[in-house]
């Protein structure tokens, strides 16, 4: 009980400015992790590099010309991908959570980022792309993927006109499952692609450079930003579907409106990252016990949040074992799973939910 | 004025509701009665639009409500569900807030109108000190006073309660129902509930409903509808009724065996 006393008051302490905390958070994971690699730059150094770039400040350079080469076209796009990854991952997760009212739902439970794996995989088993534009059919056949599989898990839990919790996520578990399998079938049956694939499925990124992060950012700006938008609808639904109807909400095209984006943001993380589990799990929770249940507020803040918490799993990644870097999958997990577990014991105690 | 004509709803294979008719007129307070089973959750829940009628019809203000949206139905009846799934970890101004949420758009983002309709709610059911509490750390009682103001937000001319009382003590169940009460009466509400205890009935209703097995048996007046004779039937007991022998209304006692 002790414990969650102090919880209680560290919480009251920070819930001042959620958005300035999580922001600062952000920032200096974001400077660090430029700044952290075989070589360390200075985050001084990192912001006058940036600063520099502005075409109305012209400031004498004092670093090597590397630097400028690494932080510009190597690790800079590196981080932001990372960033957004993870930003996407803890959006669509606080959201899967709320669409579910479970604690421990994320894009893994109802199978869609198995599916959006299968269908990055298989896009990337018929042509690797070797053009900027061929990079574009990634993400598509991802979101194609995703959404196939939400729709059959949907259609497969539905029971008359509605669609009940819990036959949604046995279903989910299920066709996750036979995505999954039919992926590591076609990791197995295309060789050229083998290391590619199984460094994507361990969730590192298998192509570099500024062109994923320009490929994605479209997709993760509607995705992100219809998910932030339905945090109403999504507070509502707390109540089950019986009160949401009560209190007029259109159940059916809420959680529709939800799957979909979800499933989007969900698809586009995958899509260049691979499957990188338990962020979208974690990062919600956090948020929740912090900050409180109102999915307005958790929604952004899990998105700034999610950024954030890949942001140090892939400093983590990349220092462990240096100068070999691990793939951040790996990291999420070993750091994941206790938590999960411990969010496990919790539920049955604690009413944060 | 809440119009309940012919309704009949079936489960499976029986029925559930059947061929139930009755009226709230505007400031008037209907209990519902029965023994368990006898289907008044469920007529509350059809009234609701949460479960589908297989015929006859529930019309507010002429309007029937199957022709209705949900935003469009819940800003003419409002529910005060069995305090059960409350949303634990929301504040209480966020819950009561949720409460406008058929007079508000996808975004949620309050109005003028809303924050005043709010603060009303709140302070009709004396809540407002607890305002940043969250729902889980508060009392039974208190919990189903925050679901009333949530309903009271919703500001409804028809107001459903599911068996308001269970589970509060005395106090809190004198405290409910004279609110409830006040509001049909100063406010216009028509107010259809269900309620277990027949003593609170008879203080607290203005007619009575008695429903066994799926069939309104008979509506009329507490003294009207708590017999001995009624009550013995309906719920295969026996007790006796006394009279208050200044206000006239009856108590139903349980006999002994």
């Amino acid at each position: 009980m002790r414990s969650h006393d102090s919880l209680k008051q560290m919480s009251a302490k920070i819930k001042a400015g959620p958005y300035f905390v999580n922001l600062s958070l952000l920032l200096l994971a974001l400077l660090l992790s430029v700044a952290i690699g075989a070589v360390f730059i200075p985050p001084g150094t990192i912001t006058r590099i940036i600063l520099d770039q502005l075409p109305f400040l012209e400031l004498t350079p004092d670093w090597p010309d590397s630097f400028r080469v690494i932080v510009l076209s190597v690790r800079l796009p590196h981080v932001v991908l990372v960033a957004l990854t993870g930003a996407a991952l803890g959006g669509s997760g606080a959201a899967f959570q709320g669409l579910f009212r479970n604690p421990l739902a994320d894009p893994y439970l109802i199978g869609v980022a198995s599916g959006a794996g299968l269908g990055a995989v298989f896009t990337m088993a018929i042509h690797w792309p070797e053009t900027f534009f061929g990079l574009y059919v990634i993400p598509i056949g991802a979101f194609v993927g995703a959404l196939a599989t939400v729709m059959i898990v949907y259609s497969l839990a539905r029971v008359g006109k509605t669609v009940p919790l819990t036959t949604l996520i046995l279903a989910g578990i299920a066709v996750g499952s036979f995505t999954s399998a039919m992926t590591s079938f076609l990791m197995l049956r295309s060789d050229a692609q083998i290391h590619r694939a199984i460094s994507f499925l361990l969730g590192g990124s298998p192509v570099t450079g500024w062109e994923p992060v320009l490929v994605v950012l479209p997709y993760m700006a509607i995705g992100i930003g219809l998910l932030s938008l339905s945090g109403h609808v999504l507070n509502v639904l707390q109540y089950g579907e019986e009160q949401a109807k009560q209190l007029g909400l259109s159940v059916e095209r809420a959680k529709m409106f939800v799957i979909i984006t979800a499933s989007l943001t969900t698809a586009v993380a995958v899509s260049f990252s691979g499957v990188i589990g338990f962020i979208g799990l974690i990062v919600p929770h956090l948020v929740r016990i912090i900050w409180g249940a109102d999915y307005k507020r958790l929604i952004p803040l899990a998105t700034i949040g999610g950024a954030s918490i890949l942001l140090i799993a892939d400093m983590l990644a990349r220092i462990l074992l240096a100068p070999q870097s691990l793939p951040v999958g790996i990291v999420t997990a070993l750091a994941g799973a206790p938590f999960f577990l411990w969010i496990l014991r919790r539920a049955k105690t604690e009413v944060f939910w | 004025m809440l119009s309940i004509h012919t309704l009949t709803v079936s489960y499976n294979d029986h029925f559930a509701i059947h061929d139930v008719s009755l009226h709230v007129a505007p400031g008037e307070v209907f209990a519902l009665i029965g023994p368990n089973g006898a289907g008044k959750t469920t007529l509350i829940r059809a009234v609701s639009g949460v479960v589908q009628i297989l015929s006859g019809s529930v019309k507010s203000g002429g309007k029937d409500i199957r022709e209705l949206s949900n935003s469009e139905r819940a800003r003419l009846i409002s529910v005060v569900p069995q305090a059960r799934q409350i949303g634990g970890a929301f504040t209480v101004d966020q819950t009561v807030m949720l409460g406008r949420t058929p007079h508000m758009n996808w975004l949620g983002r309050p109005s003028e109108e809303d924050l005043i309709k709010v603060q009303w709610a709140m302070e009709k059911t004396a809540i407002h000190h607890l305002r940043d509490r969250r729902v889980a750390e508060l009392s039974g009682g208190e919990q189903q006073l925050v679901l009333l103001a949530r309903a009271l937000a919703q500001d409804t001319p028809i107001l459903l309660l599911d068996e308001p009382t269970n589970h509060l003590d005395l106090h809190h169940q004198s405290q409910l129902l004279n609110l409830v009460c006040g509001l049909a009466l100063n406010d216009r509400i028509a107010v259809l509930m269900a309620v277990h205890d027949l003593n609170l009935v008879s203080s607290f209703a203005d007619r009575v409903g008695l429903l066994v097995d799926g069939s309104l048996v008979t509506t009329g007046m507490p003294k009207e509808v708590l017999t001995e004779k009624n009550i013995n039937d309906a719920y295969n007991t026996s007790v006796q009724v006394i009279t208050h022998p200044e206000t006239g209304i009856p108590f139903v006692l349980p006999d002994r065996k």
